[in-house]
Formats: C-alpha cells, structure tokens, sequence
C-alpha cells in the first residue's frame, strides 16, 4: 500500500487531469455529437426507410386484394347476367311454345269446327240434292213409265249408272 | 508442415524434457559471468557513493533493473540503452518543477541521472529507484529513510512533461484527429462514414448500443456518451501504445488510473439522483436498525467502486507489461536456441494475450463506468420491483 500511494505523483495527476477534461470537452463539441448525431440519423433513415418499404408492400398488396375483389365482383355479376339471360331466353321458348300450342289448338278446333259446319252444310246439300234428285228422278221416271216401259227400265238403269258416276 | 499430429507432440514434450538440462547448463554459465564481473562489481559499489545508485552488472539483474523502469514514468524518452557503454539513445524532454518558483530545464541536464542538475541555484537529482526528481546539495547526496529505504530528501512539485505526460498528448492529439476526421466525413460522403476513422465506427456504436443504453438506459445515456467514449479510446490507446516498442507504461501507471478513477467517482456522484442517495444513507425496505449498519457500509461502497476500477486497472496493464518484459528477459538470459526460442514464442504469444488484455480492460472500465452512473441515475420504480 505504502509503495502504491508512493507512486502517486501529483505532477502526472495533474497534466493527466488537465489533458484528458480538455480532451473530453473538445470531442464532445467536435467529434461525439457529430458522430453520433450522424449515426443516429442515419439509423433513423434506414428505419424510416423500412417503415416506408414495408408500407409500400402492404399498400401494393392492398391493392391487389381489391383488383382481386373487384374482378371477383365482375366475374360473378357476368355469371348472374348470363344465367338471368339464359332464363329469359328460355322462359320465352317456353312462353313462345305454349302460345303457339294453344294457338295451334285453337286453329284446329276452328278448323275442325269449320269442317264440322262445312261438312254438315255439305250433307245437307247432298241430302237436297239427293232429294231433289230423286225428285227428278221420280218426275223423269214416272214420265218415261208413262211413255214407254222398256225405255223406262232403261232409262231408271241410266240414270241410275249416271248417279254412281255422280 | 506438420505430418500429424503426433510427431509434434513428441517433439514439444521432447524439448520440454530437454529444457531442464539446457537451463542448467545455462545457469552455471551464468553464474561465471557473475563470478567473472565480481571484480568490477566492487569497483561499482566504491562508484555507487558518489553517484547514488549502481549500475547493474550481470545480465539477470540488468533485465530486472530495465524492467522496473520500464514500468515507471521517466524524465526522458529512451528509445535503447547500451548498459556496457552507458550510452542511452533518445531525447530529453523538458522538466518544469515549482519549487519557490518556477524552474524550467532540459532533463539532458541530469544526464539520465547520473549527474546532479542545478537551476536558479537549486540542486535536483534523479532518484534511481523511484525514476522521482528529489531537491539535494552540490554533491547529489540522498538520505535514506532507515526504515522505508526511501529517500527523505524534500521534494519539488514537479510537473515535467515525462513520457507518459507525452503519451497522454500523442493520444490526445491522435484522438482528436482520428474523431474530428470521422466526424466530418460523415457530412461529406452522405452520412456515411468514410476514411480511416470508420473503422472506430462500429466501436462507438457498439459503446453506445452494449454498453451506455442497456446499463445507464434510454433517457439518461446521453449525456454521459462523451465521457464514455473519450475513455475507451483513452484507455485503449495507450493499452495499445503500450504494447509497441516504445515502451510506454501509462495506463499502467497508478496515478494515470487513479485520475480517470476520480472522474468517474465525481461524475456519478455528481450526477446521481435523490434516489441513489436515498439507498446509500437510508435504504428502503429494511428495518430501520439495519438502514444504521448499511449506511456506511454502502457509503464505503461509493469509494470502494472507483477504488477497485483503479486498482484492475493498473494492475493488469502493469502486470502484463512486467511479465511480457520478464520473458522478453529471458531470451537474453538463457542464450540458447531452445531456451531463448521458447521464450520468444512465449512473449509473442503473451504479446497477442496483451491485446487482448489492452482491449478487454478499456472495454471494463467504461462498462463499470457506466454502470456506476446507471445505478446514479435509477428511477424510483426500479426499486420497488426488486422488493
């Protein structure tokens, strides 16, 4: 111990002192502020810079998500309007079909109405003309029996070869 | 080189078993030159009256004598010394004492102190155990203390520029110009460091970021960055300086570490809160009987911590500097390949060792510096969550 205080010398305590607070005052003013401030900015620019990357990538996919949205959107809207497209499509067929059955139907009842009409129109015009002919024939055959019988005979078979001809 | 590893081990234990015989061959050689140099050593010790101290003679002691100065501070800058001759290579450096005035003179005067200086009609000599300017007559006479050996003449406040004041300038001046350089090259490259100086970039940040924030704290660390970092480097390049051929001791020199010992103790206790007080003098959460016995035991801490920060310091560098001296010795002394071989690997493996060593403890002595402020500047809520 005796031989550690004795080599203490105040003279080296003394530059030692001196030297090194001179030494701490003038880097702090021209060198650790410097230094540190610059590394500090700089610390806080790569972090910044970062931040911005990684809110650019977020923004980017941000954006992506809702392209993806928007075209998700789009691409079911297109569905919906194909398939609503294909079902007029086929509720018209359809419509068209039934109108045109009961239109069809309709036509061939009045056609089959009309025919009906026509038809006993037409019989009832045979029936006139069968009896009117008949008539005729009654008349013509009770003049000919009148006149002669053989002529008669040939003349109802005549006439009757005449109505199948008819 | 090596064709396995066995042969190598063969070798190295071979050399090893060898060495006892090589050293013994030696030692008794040496003891010739001892017995050789007998005759003039007498002559030396009729010599030693007049000059005050003797010149070492064989070559053992004269490592011890280099070696112990070595690790002193010293008037003069001695870059080789050739003891046959007595011839010293180097320059002298100024010597300023106060002694009733100020006296100003060139250390060359004393002739690396072998000579008795005079200035203004005072005499001064060179104490050669000590390497300390003493105040003494014409004659260079020196009274020992019976008791402690050491000289009791009176003693000038000296304030030489000696090699450490020296060393402590080159630093000085190299760190402000390295730092200012690196500081300014930032504003010219962009923010980016660029230059020599870069390659101290990654220290500061990491003094800043593994050492001031994690043991002082986010809110209070910057205003002791300045001092912090001025220390590491202080310390680390004159670990460094050190460790060169120069030969300089100057953080192994107690008074330099006592000085940066006493700075961190006044700038924590200056600095600490109302906190840090209260846990020294009146600690919370004890009995009120125990707070009486802890106070001076905590207060005996306050100086205990910069105390021990002083002694590792000195200690290591000072240590080192005497063994990495000691084996470096030993080339001279063992004069044989194999003896004076391994101890060259050995000194050069020491030397790596200092570096290390050069490093760790500036890394120490500001992380304990930091600590110590760390504990000056505890908040309150700190406290309460280790009771």
């Amino acid at each position: 111990m005796d031989k550690l205080i004795n080599q203490f010398e105040f003279g080296l305590f003394f530059w030692q002192v001196l030297i090194f607070v001179g030494l701490i005052l003038l880097l702090k003013k021209f060198a650790w502020k410097p230094i540190l401030d610059a590394v500090n900015d700089r610390e806080e620019g790569i972090k910044n810079a970062l931040l911005a990357a990684e809110n650019a990538k977020k923004d980017m996919q941000n954006l992506k998500a809702d392209n993806e949205k928007l075209l998700a959107e789009a691409r079911a809207e297109r569905d919906l309007m194909l398939k609503e497209a294909r079902e007029i499509k086929e509720k018209m067929i359809a419509d068209a079909k039934s109108e045109a059955q009961t239109q069809g139907e309709k036509m061939i009842d009045q056609a089959k109405a009309s025919i009906e009409s026509e038809k006993n129109a037409a019989m009832a015009e045979l029936k006139n003309q069968v009896s009117s002919l008949s008539l005729e024939i009654a008349e013509k055959l009770l003049k000919e029996e009148l006149s002669n019988k053989e002529a008669q005979t040939k003349l109802v078979e005549k006439m009757l070869g005449d109505a199948k001809l008819n | 080189m090596v064709i396995s590893k066995k042969p190598l081990q063969f070798i190295l234990a071979m050399t090893m078993a060898l060495m006892p015989i090589v050293n013994f061959a030696n030692s008794t050689n040496d003891s010739t030159v001892v017995e050789a140099h007998a005759a003039p050593k007498t002559e030396e010790v009729a010599h030693e009256e007049g000059h005050g101290h003797a010149e070492p003679t064989d070559i053992k002691s004269q490592v011890k004598a280099f070696t112990k100065h070595h690790v002193l501070d010293s008037h003069d800058f001695t870059l080789y010394s050739d003891f046959k001759e007595g011839k010293h290579v180097g320059f002298p450096l100024p010597v300023i004492l106060w002694d009733n005035g100020l006296h100003v003179f060139s250390s060359s005067k004393f002739h690396h102190g072998e000579s008795v200086a005079e200035s203004n009609g005072n005499y001064y000599v060179i104490n050669h155990h000590d390497g300390k300017i003493y105040k003494t007559d014409e004659k260079g006479t020196i009274h020992e203390d019976e008791k402690t050996g050491h000289p009791s003449n009176a003693r000038p406040i000296d304030f030489s520029i000696t090699k450490s004041v020296l060393f402590i300038l080159i630093t000085a001046f190299l760190m402000f110009f390295i730092f200012v350089r690196l500081a300014k090259s930032y504003a010219k490259n962009g923010g980016i460091a660029s230059g020599f100086g870069r390659i101290f970039e990654p220290l500061v940040v990491y003094i800043r970021d593994e050492i001031a924030i994690p043991n002082i704290g986010e809110k209070n660390y910057k205003k002791y960055m300045s001092y912090l970092l001025t220390i590491f480097f202080f310390i680390l390049f004159l670990n460094i300086f050190g460790l060169t051929p120069l030969g300089v001791n100057v953080t192994g020199n107690l008074t330099i570490t006592f000085s940066l010992a006493i700075l961190t103790f006044l700038i924590t206790n200056f600095t600490a809160n109302k906190n840090y007080w209260g846990h020294i003098f009146w600690m919370p959460g004890v009995p009120k009987l125990m707070r009486i016995v802890l106070a001076p035991i905590e207060l005996l801490g306050v100086i205990i911590k910069p105390f021990s920060l002083m002694i590792r310091l000195y200690a290591n560098i000072f240590a080192g500097h005497i063994v990495l001296m000691s084996i470096i010795g030993l080339m001279f002394i063992f004069k044989s390949w194999i003896g004076s071989t391994l101890s060259f690997g050995l000194s050069f493996v020491l030397s790596i060792l200092e570096i290390l060593v050069a490093f760790l403890q500036a890394y120490i002595f500001t992380m304990l510096s930091a600590l110590y402020f760390g504990s000056a500047n505890e908040e309150h809520h700190h406290e309460e969550a280790h009771h």
